[in-house]
């Protein structure tokens, strides 16, 4: 690809920075305003301080049909809190302002659409961000995006499934700036204890339609985990699991389940991951 | 048919389309093909209209209402869709999607409901076609429509209550959607209303036109002419876009939706959707939705659970945007009012959903004059709002007067 870099962007360039170590990056989710906007940002500099490379900042939204309980009860907990779009952006400034790696938006697609596309751009590149990644919006849809994210060079994570036939992953890895997101199984997002025997094939199927690196997440919850897949992908993304620390142990419970992923994304791999 | 909309990938101008998860978009792609398929296969469309007429008992009948006539100052014609098997417009979709997803070779559906209407129906269809069936009631419905909980139970569906958000129609689809993305490879999501990511909205009307093909051919044999206005109300918009479907290219025929207005459209308690205008996307498609600042979606208020909703399908909002549609909101009040009118004067209880399209025609006539024709969809009969209607009229406790 002639113009791999620039798609590599920003997030991508993190992972491969990872990858040239010879390991998976670790992306991290946690929503904001999670428990309250202060403790969703002391939270969120724990998966820092624990090691992780690329960060998810999750938008709360009222309808969020692809995640399971645990992020929808912490979404409906920050907005029961009066979380505003604006806090998010604020979470993003202060945590950009602290660590020294890329910080994603994940959001659903309304409250962008609402906020104007091209005004979110500009507000998140403003507050050092780094792009969005966008569950529910598909390339076919996101004209809009597509042609602010790339004014503003931000990156542009689209998702991939097992369902997806190659003609679309081929359309959607086209669409794509940063990495693409694949997700492991089919269902919504939340820990789970069987790990997927669909995500290694879709991998390959993505890697086959692109130079860009590929992220695995949904489900994905523990060290152990964390090696499997990165046997055979760019990153292991893991969102619910941090949650679920959150809530167990404070922003201390955040920072270990973070050194322990790290720790799992750096076993030494069996055989080296195609790019 | 004559409908040259959708466009491709379910566009009605900027409205409908497709705003869901990646994973679910192959499986639509699929169910685009095998209901554009079926629908031009004629051992399909036989197989349906044999069901819709020897099982569901359509064509419903095109009532001339005359007592009711008199009180609105104009002639009513009632298309009685009460009178369908399990006592709804409802069971149209529900027959040709179920038999679809016999067709598609799934074993298992799961449908959302919000008056339970759609949840008996298709509850029904499952029964009747041997499927495996799932509904999602949001939990507050289930309060309010314990008849027909018990009604899907009996007839060996799985109610399942939903307990998250508002607890109505928003979540149930939310969490029928979750369903959906885990089992999509063995299960079809039945949805009850002309919403959704495309092809549902486009399917559902097309599997719902015949409320207005017949009511049309009806109206012809009845008075030599067109009506000059039809009605509905507009929940997430099936039986309105039933109805419409077929007088779109009619323009001398006033289009009317009848929108839930709550407590009051100025008390901000309504679920009066496209008379709110805020466009945005929920649920799948870009439509209008009630939303605040931020995009988050706003919760509806209605006395009646199948209009409680804060979205709306996508053909209405191009219908409305074009101008080809009037849409306007009726409150919980004026729907009750008319709930007992036409029990008084027709001796026919409708849903309080099918009220409301009283209560709009009620407005309505007066503006048309009383030489004017009103065609309205009676889209659902009252059993299932007794308790709500007992409990408004004071006819639980024996001291009121209806
Ligand atoms: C009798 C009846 N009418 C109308 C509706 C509203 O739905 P729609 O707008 O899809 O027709 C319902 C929904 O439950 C219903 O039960």
């Amino acid at each position: 690809m002639s113009d791999v870099s620039t798609e590599l962007g920003n997030a991508g360039t993190a992972i491969r920075k990872a990858n040239d170590e010879g390991r998976a990056a670790l992306v991290g989710y946690l929503p904001a305003g999670y428990p309250t906007v202060d403790g969703g940002v002391d939270a969120i500099k724990a998966m820092v301080d624990g090691g992780v490379d690329v960060l998810e900042i999750g938008l709360p939204y009222s309808d969020p049909v692809m995640d399971g309980v645990t992020i929808q009860r912490a979404a409906e907990i920050a907005l029961a809190g009066g979380l505003r779009i604006r806090d998010v952006l604020g979470t993003v400034e202060k945590v950009a302002a602290y660590a020294d790696l890329p910080v994603l938006v994940m959001t659903y697609w309304n409250p962008i659409e609402r906020y104007g596309v091209d005004r979110f751009a500009v507000d998140l590149a403003a507050a050092g961000g780094a792009g969005l990644i966008t569950p529910d919006l598909i390339p076919d849809e996101g004209a809009e995006w597509i042609a602010a994210a790339d004014k503003n060079e931000l990156d542009k994570v689209f998702l991939v499934s097992p369902s997806s036939t190659d003609a679309r992953i081929g359309l959607t890895t086209a669409s794509c700036r940063g990495f693409v997101y694949a997700t492991a199984v089919m269902g919504v997002t939340g820990a789970r204890d069987q790990a997927s025997d669909l995500a290694a094939p879709l991998v390959a199927r993505t890697k086959a339609a692109t130079g860009l690196p590929v992220g695995v997440g949904l489900g994905v919850s523990n060290a152990d985990q964390a090696a499997d897949v990165a046997a055979y992908a760019d990153a292991v993304i893991v969102g619910s699991a941090f949650v679920k620390a959150l809530n167990a142990g404070g922003p201390a419970g955040v920072r270990s389940l973070t050194e322990s992923l790290a720790e799992g994304v750096r076993r030494e791999r069996s055989t080296p991951v195609a790019r | 048919m004559t409908a040259v909309l959708p466009d491709q990938l379910g566009h009605f101008g900027r409205f409908g389309g497709r705003f869901l998860p990646e994973a679910l978009i192959a499986p639509l792609d699929e169910l685009t093909t095998a209901w554009q398929q079926a629908m031009a296969d004629k051992t399909f469309t036989d197989e349906f209209e044999r069901m819709l007429r020897e099982y569901a008992g359509t064509p419903s009948l095109l009532y001339d209402a005359t007592r009711l006539s008199d009180i609105v100052g104009a002639r009513v014609l009632l298309k009685r869709e009460d009178l369908n098997h399990t006592g709804a417009h409802k069971i149209r979709n529900v027959l040709g999607q179920a038999l679809l997803t016999k067709r598609m070779g799934k074993t298992r559906v799961i449908a959302e409901t919000g008056a339970g209407q759609h949840g008996v129906a298709t509850a029904t269809a499952c029964a009747y076609l041997d499927l495996e069936c799932v509904v999602y009631m949001g939990e507050v419905d289930t309060e309010r429509q314990a008849l027909n909980v018990a009604r899907m139970k009996l007839l060996g569906a799985e109610v399942i209550p939903v307990k998250t958000g508002s607890r109505t129609l928003k979540d149930a689809i939310n969490e029928a959607l979750r369903d959906w993305v885990a089992s999509v490879d063995n299960t079809h999501y039945l949805l009850g209303t002309a919403a959704g990511g495309h092809p549902f909205p486009a399917m559902v009307r097309d599997f719902v036109r015949g409320i207005g093909d017949e009511a049309r051919a009806q109206s012809l044999e009845l008075l030599g002419r067109l009506p000059d206005a039809a009605v509905a109300c507009v929940g997430g918009g099936s039986n309105a876009i039933g109805l419409f479907a077929a007088f779109v290219p009619d323009t001398e025929v006033k289009l009317y939706g009848i929108e839930a207005g709550g407590d009051g459209y100025e008390t901000g308690r309504h679920a009066a959707t496209i008379t709110a205008g805020q466009v945005g996307v929920l649920h799948g498609a870009r439509s209008y939705l009630l939303q605040d600042e931020d995009g988050q979606t706003i919760e509806s208020h209605s006395i009646s659970a199948g209009l409680d909703y804060p979205g709306v399908g996508p053909e209405h909002a191009w219908l409305a945007e074009t101008g080809r549609a009037t849409y306007r909101p009726v409150t919980d009040a004026a729907a009750m009012e008319s709930l007992r009118l036409l029990a008084r004067t027709e001796g026919i209880i409708p849903a309080i959903e099918s009220a409301h399209a009283i209560a709009g025609t009620l407005e309505i006539a007066k503006e048309l004059g009383p030489e004017a024709t009103i065609l309205v969809c009676l889209s659902g009969r009252g059993d299932k709002d007794m308790d709500t209607a007992g409990e408004w009229f004071g006819l639980i406790d024996g001291t009121g007067k209806a």
